[in-house]
């Protein structure tokens, strides 16, 4: 019965609740979007790290975070002494330039890059040739509607575009190395170095003698630098996270508790008769709370089904400069969060329904 | 203060306190009603009959003196005690009918019968009392889809599903035509006489009065007069 009285509340008022429901939502979609942006773009870099083929990594001294490969400062000599080191099967230095949040115009050497990765899958034209010529991925040029042959500008530099390539091999924009060192005056220096050994049971062995070798750099095996890309290695990302589900919580107590408000304003007369039957101070706030329960799990729902409407649109508009996953595994947490919040925002009015006087209640037109 | 009444109020009392100034509603109402009998109350308004009803259907408790329904001290009753006791001494019938807007008539009726902790469903033999009520036909129908008179008698229904000691109804047919009125008073008085249902009415209408065994007539907080129909 309580469930029934309930519902046809929720009913009765349909524009009411949709709206509630809707503002409940859209903090819920702001946060998986947020968790989804987030980790939508750390697994795409991470598979492009591994799709690199390369056992072992080297990055400068200056790295802080699991992204910071931005900043060339190993000399390209580094590269060759690597090259000779026992077991080391290939050692192919990259400089990197940040174009945009996290997208990277990356220098290769084309022929090394090839022998590692076995070169880029190109969808149109070919690898890169001539100083100027650029290599971008299938979403970079989708979302900026480049075809082969056309100027694209980066960095203050005009590069003509020579291939379209399948995202998943390290780069999204590619460059002769050469070119980039010199247009970032960082010549004869690299990023990052990136390391194949004979056998994979001499990475460890490798790993110790370049440790060894290069005390002030950061080394790493391929699967421990991708395991970094996750959310606790970047900075800000967890607090950031944690702002924006403060704020919808804020958000939703806010809009739960107006719509409860006016809930209990408008049956004022209806609670009075429930007093009057002889309903307890309990049932009345429990018919509070769960049509605001009811409420929360609707604007979850609308949540999650608006997030997969915001990963549309991403990958509709900016394909190229932000990847949203769903994270499923939050849906738990925004649903426990939205129903704290639900009740939370419920409780006030809900109780000042449940101490109402019957006959004042009754009275009210 | 025992002589078997169902209703026994002795020198009741009930102040409000409205800003700054008490304002007396009753001044010693002393009052016996016998189980299976139809009292009727007139008297002008700001008299004091519906602050008697409403303390005598514990919705607000007496400031001073005594009163017991069906044997229970409403006076020394708590706010959830009074609660208790409305769920299934008391049926209030109203003026205004007072049915949830949102729910069929079935389900105001079941509200009741589920508020007082008796399950969804009315008894099989609650039926014969809906035939009676002639509202055996509507009970699917929401409020806005019933006359005046016929969301009355759902009231009533409502009113006496859980079998209360009393039925209390405040100005019945107050927002009733004529035709509609008699139907109403009509159906309390077979309540009355078939089901020894007792019932307590307020009412402005000496016509309405008339249904009846007695009338009690009050002013200014008071019983001034008590006549029965012989």
């Amino acid at each position: 019965m309580t469930g029934k009285l309930v519902l046809e509340n929720l009913k009765n008022r349909p524009l009411r609740s949709l709206l509630t429901i809707l503002l409940i939502g859209v903090p819920v979609t702001l946060i998986l979007t947020l968790v989804g942006l987030t980790q939508g773009m750390l697994t795409e870099a991470q598979n492009r790290q591994r799709g690199v083929g390369a056992d072992i990594i080297i990055r400068g001294s200056g790295v802080t975070s699991v992204t910071s490969y931005s900043t060339n400062s190993i000399p390209a000599g580094m590269v060759d002494k690597v090259q000779q080191q026992p077991h080391v099967k290939m050692a192919m230095g990259v400089i990197n330039h940040s174009v945009e949040l996290i997208l990277f115009l990356t220098g290769i050497d084309v022929a090394k890059f090839n022998r590692m990765t076995g070169g880029f899958t190109y969808d149109q034209g070919g690898p890169l040739q001539g100083s100027d010529d650029l290599l971008v991925d299938r979403l970079y040029a989708e979302q900026h509607n480049l075809k082969v042959g056309q100027t694209h500008r980066l960095i203050n530099h005009d590069w003509r575009v020579v291939g379209v390539i399948e995202p998943g091999k390290l780069a999204r924009l590619a460059v002769q190395m050469g070119t980039l060192q010199e247009l970032d005056a960082a010549t004869n220096r690299v990023g990052q170095i990136y390391v194949q050994v004979d056998d994979p049971a001499n990475i460890n062995l490798v790993l110790e003698e370049l440790h060894g070798l290069l005390k002030n750099y950061s080394v790493n095996t391929i699967a421990e630098y991708t395991a970094m890309y996750n959310v606790d290695q970047i900075p800000a990302i967890k607090p950031f996270t944690k702002v924006v589900a403060a704020i919808g919580v804020v958000i939703g107590i806010a809009v739960v508790w107006l719509s409860m408000y006016m809930v209990v304003l408008q049956r004022t007369r209806e609670i009075g008769i429930l007093k009057a039957l002889g309903a307890s101070k309990a049932f009345i706030l429990g018919i509070i709370l769960i049509e605001a329960t009811l409420l929360g799990v609707g604007g979850t729902v609308l949540g999650i089904v608006f997030s997969y409407g915001a990963q549309w649109l991403i990958r509709t508009l900016v394909p190229a400069s932000f990847q949203m996953a769903i994270v499923y595994g939050w849906w738990p947490r925004v649903a426990a969060i939205t129903l704290a919040t639900a009740i939370l925002g419920a409780l006030y009015p809900g109780l000042s329904a449940a101490r109402q006087d019957p006959i004042e209640a009754l009275a009210y037109e | 203060m025992s002589n078997g009444a169902i209703i026994e109020t002795r020198d009741l009392r009930k102040v409000y306190r409205i800003g700054q100034v008490d304002v007396p509603a009753l001044r010693g109402v002393d009052l016996d009603v016998q189980a299976g009998e139809f009292l009727s109350i007139v008297g002008p308004s700001g008299s004091g009959k519906s602050t008697l009803f409403h303390i005598i259907g514990g919705l607000t408790p007496p400031t001073a003196g005594q009163v017991r329904v069906g044997g229970q001290n409403l006076a020394a009753l708590s706010d959830a005690g009074r609660t208790k006791m409305r769920r299934r001494a008391v049926g209030f019938v109203f003026q205004k009918f007072n049915l949830l807007p949102n729910l069929t008539a079935r389900d105001n009726i079941a509200v009741a019968h589920y508020i007082a902790g008796l399950g969804r469903h009315p008894d099989v033999q609650f039926d014969e009392v809906l035939r009676l009520l002639g509202i055996a036909g509507r009970l699917d129908h929401k409020p806005n889809a019933l006359s005046g008179g016929e969301q009355q008698r759902v009231a009533i229904a409502r009113a006496i599903v859980n079998h209360p000691a009393i039925l209390l109804a405040d100005e019945p047919t107050g927002n009733l035509d004529s035709e509609n009125s008699k139907a109403v008073l009509e159906v309390l008085r077979d309540l009355n006489r078939r089901l020894g249902q007792t019932v307590l009415m307020i009412t402005h209408n000496p016509e309405a009065a008339a249904y009846g065994d007695s009338t009690v007539h009050m002013r200014d907080g008071r019983i001034i007069d008590r006549t029965t129909v012989s």
